[in-house]
């Protein structure tokens, strides 16, 4: 069957009901924009209350009636503002850029296979993934306004609709989303372990594996092992809600002046269900990105990566310790202490092997021949922000010291570096790498490196100087911010935060432009313009259907950079070793 | 290879970085925090200051090997050819191995694990028992009274202002509690043993000054014990997302001098009388 007869399919095969792992991985791509779109837009409405609390603002008022009344923006739509932008920024916008749309596209590419184990699977996944974007949207226009107990959730203000507004329709229609979020994602991540698994061609073992391929493995396992966790505490909190039963619910509860029925269940179960989901899931977005940055440090940087093998070694760890270590967004909540003390030994582990992926990372710099590639930008950036991230960890791992820091913008700014952005990075740096594979045409990199340096500013500034707040004792989810005397000599910082906040979002709209506009007008990719090592550059740009005439065969490891001593010298996973001296005489 | 516009980003992706480092470290040089005003506090600002100085180090080092092998490799400057030698990359690998976990447990362990069993440790004798009740969205504080017992609560007696915690009548041990809408009374240099309840939803009881944090959660009781150290006026602020009011759940802590405190406790009346 030849490439061009698989062509000939309808527009709609071709591009909404498309089976090929390169067609999602792009679907999830654009709908993690789509997602990001809102995202960032409610981060902004955020981040004008933080900065101006006291003011008055007649134009959002009349824009988004919803949220705001004479001016003023309700302390209720506040909480969902936060709720929402936590919960899609996680789930539908980084889960699907950078695992989803990445590990779609790349994966088989990376190893020679035609397609996912499961294509039909892998559609479902992604129409599975659709409505539940969708309930997290209309969840906005129901009474009550969408869900405000935060992307946590924790009942018992997420499980009783008279607790706060939000836990009307608005806290259903966010379980609901998230059962289908999390339906769709466990489909992929079969999909990814049984590909990585299975259809490697011929000479890839695992030990010849991209990093970014090793990570996003990692990942797919600590998705199927993690998510059940969440799944039974989403069903359990429903019906709580709906079904009269008391999971969560202890007796004795007085709300809105009346005495509820509810007797025999806790909210300390919630948090260790959804804990046990929820720090792996953070890893799940991070390692992706970190292999990325390997990829694209090792290409730009025309060597070797430092420390290939130690560095699986400390992601295996990592994947493990992820495991282990739910309880340190616990030390506060009331669990024994001396389990409190173990998850807090456990957790300070973890620094080990983020060390160890750090330095690698940096010493593969080491007799570099750097170049200053958009992508290569952000993976060096992103260096930095798993070092300020995970420095403030050990601060937060530290139980005694988050005695202090719980629940305070420490801890705010601990994860935006984590989660925001090493993984935003990870995105930017995989989409200005492979571009030219997914549309067959170069993206600008004027414009990049002008998304690039507008992004950083903002972000690095603006996180750094949350953890200043944190430490002045400001704390999270606080719809006026200066309502406490004792942070008054540190809640100036606000201001300057927005500002920094407000560049970061308006560079994404330059990215946005010159995603679309090289889409369609950028110049003509060749088949490897980064004269890169890895298996998707031995096809044509964009990769055809079914990737390749012939499947390729795997003679080495991804990384052959320079090892002849000249820049532009590399040697392909493809390339057959030279026979032997003695043969060819 | 190599073109000015390059050695030109390469000096602003190193000054990037110094900057990062530099604001980093002269910001958490500047003390943000509130004075401290508890015995606890000054361990965990200690602790605090360790892990500053441990980190601290640890990014310097990071930033500038950044900084030199971008300088060095990035400008264009014939550079020897990489190796690969995955026996020698072991051997590096074991640098931020032992150095982290030393620096990491040594936190958790000699400078952390005291605070933690002060706090949650079982109180001193002579302790002063309180008890923080958190509801959407103020604080009553109960204090035993003469007898030293709390006396017995029903929700179904809660009325939010003739019974606002559901003390039963019928209870002599209840008669002589002592209510306090929103404000905590402590002596300074005394241990104090708060138990924390909740009647509707998550709360977190959070002493700033205090350094101390604990989560109020409906169904159990929590409890903490720390000393205040300093007399003053200080603030009880909710840390734990509990509804639209979440942000304005503050109350006051007034720490007195001992004997002060005592005159001021014999001075209440008790709830029911
Ligand atoms: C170096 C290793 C790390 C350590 C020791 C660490 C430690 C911690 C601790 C103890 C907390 C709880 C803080 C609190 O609520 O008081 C926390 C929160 C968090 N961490 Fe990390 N972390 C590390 C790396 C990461 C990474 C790699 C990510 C994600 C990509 C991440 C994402 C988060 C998130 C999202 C939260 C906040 C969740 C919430 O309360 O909303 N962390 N971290
Ligand atoms: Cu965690
Ligand atoms: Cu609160």
């Amino acid at each position: 069957m030849s490439a061009e007869a698989v062509h000939a399919e309808s527009f709609i095969r071709r591009y909404l009901f498309s089976t090929d792992h390169k067609t999602i991985g792009k679907q999830y791509l654009l709908t993690a924009f789509f997602m990001g779109l809102f995202a960032v837009g409610w981060s902004i409405l955020i981040r004008i209350q933080l900065a101006w609390p006291h003011a008055n603002l007649p134009l959002l008022s009349r824009l988004f009636p919803g949220l705001y009344q004479d001016g003023v923006l309700l302390p209720e739509r506040y909480l969902s503002l936060v709720t929402m932008h936590g919960t899609v920024m996680v789930f539908f916008v980084i889960s699907f850029a950078l695992v989803s749309g990445f590990g779609n596209f790349i994966i088989p590419l990376h190893i020679g296979a035609r397609d996912m184990a499961y294509p039909v699977l892998n559609m479902l996944s992604y129409w599975t993934a659709v409505p539940a974007c969708i309930l997290m949207i209309a969840s906005f226009f129901v009474p009550d306004g969408a869900a405000a107990a935060g992307w946590t959730a924790y009942p018992p203000l997420s499980a009783l609709p008279q607790a706060v507004p939000g836990s009307g329709w608005g806290q259903t229609l966010w379980l609901l989303g998230m059962a289908l979020f999390i339906a769709s994602f466990t489909m992929g991540s079969l999909n990814f372990v049984t590909t990585i698994l299975n259809l490697r061609t011929k000479g890839m073992s695992m030990f010849r594996m991209p990093l970014t391929v090793w990570t996003l493995f990692i990942s797919s396992v600590l998705g199927i092992l993690a998510f059940p966790a969440l799944t039974a505490a989403a069903i359990m909190l429903l019906l709580d809600r709906h079904g009269g039963t008391s999971f969560f619910l202890p007796s004795g509860l007085v709300v809105g002046g009346q005495v509820l029925e509810h007797s025999g269940g806790t909210p300390l179960l919630f948090q260790h269900l959804f804990w046990f989901l929820g720090h792996p899931e953070v890893y799940i977005l991070v390692l992706p990105a970190i292999g990325i940055a390997f990829d694209v440090v090792a290409v730009f940087g025309r060597r070797p990566v430092f420390g290939y093998r130690t560095s699986i070694w400390a992601l295996l760890v990592i994947g493990v310790l992820s495991m282990i270590v739910w309880g340190h967004h616990m030390f506060t909540s009331g669990m024994n202490p001396y389990l409190g003390e173990y998850f807090s030994v456990a957790t300070v582990a973890i620094t080990v092997p983020f060390a160890v992926l750090g330095m690698n990372l940096i010493a593969s710099l080491w007799r570099a021949e750097i170049r200053l590639h958009p992508a290569m930008l952000f993976a060096l950036a992103m260096i930095a922000a798993i070092g300020l991230g995970g420095l403030g960890g050990l601060w937060l791992g530290t139980a005694s010291s988050d005695m202090y820091l719980h629940d305070s913008y420490f801890v705010v700014g601990h994860f935006h570096f984590m989660i925001g952005v090493v993984t935003a990075f990870g995105i930017f740096a995989g989409t200005y790498y492979w571009f030219p594979k997914m549309f067959g045409r170069m993206i600008d990199q004027r414009l990049g490196k002008i998304h690039f340096w507008a992004t950083s500013v903002g972000v690095f500034f603006a996180f750094i100087a949350m953890h200043f707040l944190g430490l002045g004792g400001v704390l999270r989810r606080t719809y006026d911010p200066t309502a406490y005397e004792y942070t008054a000599s540190v809640t100036w910082l606000n201001l300057p935060i927005s500002i920094a906040l407000f560049l970061a979002a308006a560079a994404q709209v330059v990215f946005l432009v010159n995603f679309f506009w090289s889409m369609f007008r950028g110049q003509k990719a060749e088949a490897n313009p980064w004269e890169a090592a890895t298996l998707e550059w031995t096809t044509p740009s964009p990769a055809p259907h079914l990737n390749w005439r012939e499947l390729p065969s795997v003679f080495r490891g991804p990384y052959e950079y320079r090892t002849d001593g000249r820049a532009a010298g590399y040697r392909s996973q493809v390339v057959p070793d030279e026979p032997p001296a003695e043969v060819r005489a | 290879m190599t073109t000015g516009g390059q050695k030109r980003e390469v000096f602003a992706l190193a000054a990037l970085f110094v900057a990062i480092a530099a604001v980093t470290v002269i910001g958490f040089a500047h003390d943000w925090k509130p004075p401290v005003a508890s015995e606890e506090g000054a361990r965990v600002d200690s602790l605090i200051r360790y892990l500053l100085f441990a980190t601290g180090a640890v990014l310097v080092i990071g930033a500038a090997a950044l900084v030199a092998f971008l300088w060095r490799y990035g400008r264009g400057l014939p550079s020897p050819a990489p190796r690969s030698d995955p026996r020698l990359e072991r051997w590096w690998s074991l640098v931020p191995v032992l150095g982290m976990a030393v620096i990491a447990e040594v936190g958790v362990l000699v400078k952390g694990l005291p605070v933690w069993k002060r706090v949650y440790g079982a109180p001193p004798p002579g302790a002063l028992v309180v008890e923080v009740n958190a509801q959407q969205f103020e604080w009553w504080v109960r204090y035993p009274g003469p007898d030293g017992v709390f006396g017995r609560r029903d929700p179904h007696l809660v009325d939010a202002t003739a019974n606002p915690l559901g003390l039963v009548p019928e209870d002599p041990a209840g008669r002589d509690d002592v209510v306090v809408r929103n404000a905590l009374h402590l002596p300074a240099g005394r241990p104090v043993h708060v138990r924390l309840r909740s009647r509707d939803v998550l709360h977190s009881f959070s002493i700033p000054e205090f350094r101390v944090k604990q989560d109020v959660v409906p169904g159990m009781i929590t409890a903490i014990t720390f000393v205040p150290s300093r007399a003053g006026s200080y603030q009880i602020a909710c840390a734990e997302l509990c509804g639209l009011g979440h942000y304005r759940m503050g109350a006051r802590v007034i720490v007195h001098p001992a004997e002060e405190f005592d005159t001021w406790l014999e001075g209440q009346n008790g709830a029911l009388q």
